[in-house]
């Protein structure tokens, strides 16, 4: 027993529970934004295991083959794999097993939702680690839309097709996605040089890189707006939507005309809450 | 100063009753007195999201001034809509041209008194409007005793603002200090105060 536990504790910095985390409420919040009566709970676990499963199999896997670079960065380097505590064939398989499971699993319980599920892990592992973050700082896109993808499965898996409001959802997570990595690259600049990564703050200076996280945040909020909106979501939760983009707005606004470290760090965690608020209001 | 913990908490949990209130506190209302108190509410609720994140040092921008007016602003105009309607059209005049009077004397690099006079005068009507309205019409029947909880709250939050807005303005009445050791709790207290009121009617 205390040999499992061990092995858990190892492993789950491999998971990246936090993003894990919102990223599987963006999915669950897809499937209730349908508000199906009927949907039987086996339906909304099946969703939940299975997203789970799809989406720290990718992460395992994107730790797997980053490791180096992990290794040389700072904020990195004791992530279990970066400092060899766990073997890399080893967590390699794992994220192979847990990928394969959760689009496994994903498919049997609907052809579409298994399908959306597996271009999220095909954006994520293939295009975006394996082929362009190391090539290019516009990978962020790529990064964007594989993140986009768990919201656009559990809302095609509610409703049995892909619908406009999926794709403003789906909008949404993508133009969040951005205030995400390019927060996390600019507070690190200096650490992806050395790790030889293209970032936006590098390749485009600090103030285009602030303007683009203000600019996708305005976005994300709209996009957000809309689809709720669309979706018929109560006055009530509607207001509440509304007073918190009004927020992340001056923030991102605030980010471009008075710019600090700090503002910018508050404006990604600003950014975190409205994206869990929003899902929860668009899940009642 | 720096924000402790239960500096936090206690701004959570602001934060989440304003959003109660915004979210069903005043669904049975008219429009205007909806969009008042969604202003107002909202205000806290991204003011105590933004000290949690931020710490004590979002306090320093100079919207400030401006947010912690447009509270007791907006709240004493949705009471003045909804229960004096004589002249709530007047009262609607009065938010608008005073907010925008407090907005422009910010603006304005001005070195005589004018805009702590203008801000003074404002906020302090407001204020007033909020702690009083609620009283009178509970002392003439026309609410529920509870509902004068909102007047109680109209007098907290005159009293933050005021301490706010006054400390931004360069001319504190309490300490930096001590305004902050007291913000977190006071901005709860009145929140709930207002809550508890205004499910009273």
């Amino acid at each position: 027993m205390k040999t499992i536990l061990a092995k858990l504790r190892l492993y789950w910095p491999l998971t990246k529970s936090l993003q894990t985390g919102l990223l599987l409420s963006t999915g669950l919040a897809g499937f209730m934004s349908a508000r199906s009566p009927f949907a039987p709970w086996f339906d909304f676990a099946g969703l939940a295991v299975s997203l789970f499963l799809a989406i720290t199999g990718s992460t395992i896997i994107n730790m797997w083959y980053d490791r180096d670079i992990d290794a040389v960065m700072n904020r990195t380097h004791h992530r279990p794999l970066a400092d060899g505590r766990i073997k890399p064939a080893e967590a390699f398989r794992l994220g192979l097993v847990l990928s394969t499971l959760g689009v496994g699993l994903a498919l049997t319980m609907s052809p579409l939702y298994g399908l959306i599920v597996f271009a999220g892990l095909f954006f994520d592992v293939l295009v975006y680690t394996l082929w362009l973050k190391r090539r290019t700082s516009w990978s962020i896109v790529w990064g964007g839309i594989s993140g986009a993808m768990p919201i656009l499965a559990g809302r095609a898996f509610a409703i049995g097709r892909m619908d406009g409001i999926g794709l403003l959802l789906a909008l949404a997570v993508l133009f969040w996605i951005p205030t995400h990595i390019l927060t996390f690259a600019m507070l690190y600049s200096d650490e992806y040089k050395l790790a030889k990564i293209p970032t936006f703050p590098s390749a485009y200076g600090l103030q285009f890189t602030r303007l683009t996280i203000a600019v996708s945040s305005v976005l994300a909020a709209l996009a957000i707006l809309v689809a709720a909106v669309l979706i018929g979501m109560q006055s009530g939760s509607l207001r509440l939507l509304v007073v918190l983009s009004t927020g992340l707005m001056f923030l991102a606004t605030v980010t471009i005309f008075r710019p600090s470290e700090k503002v910018n760090f508050g404006l990604f965690k600003y950014a975190s809450v409205f994206m869990l608020s929003a899902m929860l209001l668009l899940s009642i | 100063m720096k924000i402790t913990l239960l500096d936090r908490l206690l701004l959570l949990a602001t934060g989440l009753l304003a959003a109660w209130q915004i979210a069903i506190g005043i669904d049975r209302l008219s429009t205007l007195p909806i969009i008042a108190y969604t202003v107002g509410f909202g205000c806290l609720l991204v003011a105590a999201l933004l000290i949690i994140i931020l710490g004590f040092e979002a306090l320093d921008s100079p919207v400030v001034v401006i947010v912690s007016t447009l509270i007791p602003l907006s709240l004493s105009l949705g009471l003045v809509w909804e229960h004096l309607a004589a002249i709530r059209n007047f009262y609607l005049l009065f938010a608008v041209s005073g907010f925008l009077a407090i907005i422009i004397t910010r603006s304005i690099p001005l070195k005589n008194r004018l805009p702590v006079l203008v801000l003074a005068a404002i906020h302090g009507f407001a204020g007033i409007t909020i702690f009083l309205l609620p009283f009178f019409l509970v002392f003439t029947g026309r609410a529920a005793p509870g509902f004068a909880l909102v007047g109680v709250g109209g007098a907290l939050i005159g009293l933050v603002g005021l301490q706010l807005s006054f400390l931004k303005a360069g001319r504190p009445i309490l300490s930096r200090k001590t305004i902050l050791l007291i913000l977190p709790g006071l901005l709860l207290v009145t929140t709930a105060a207002f809550v508890l009121g205004f499910s009273a009617v």
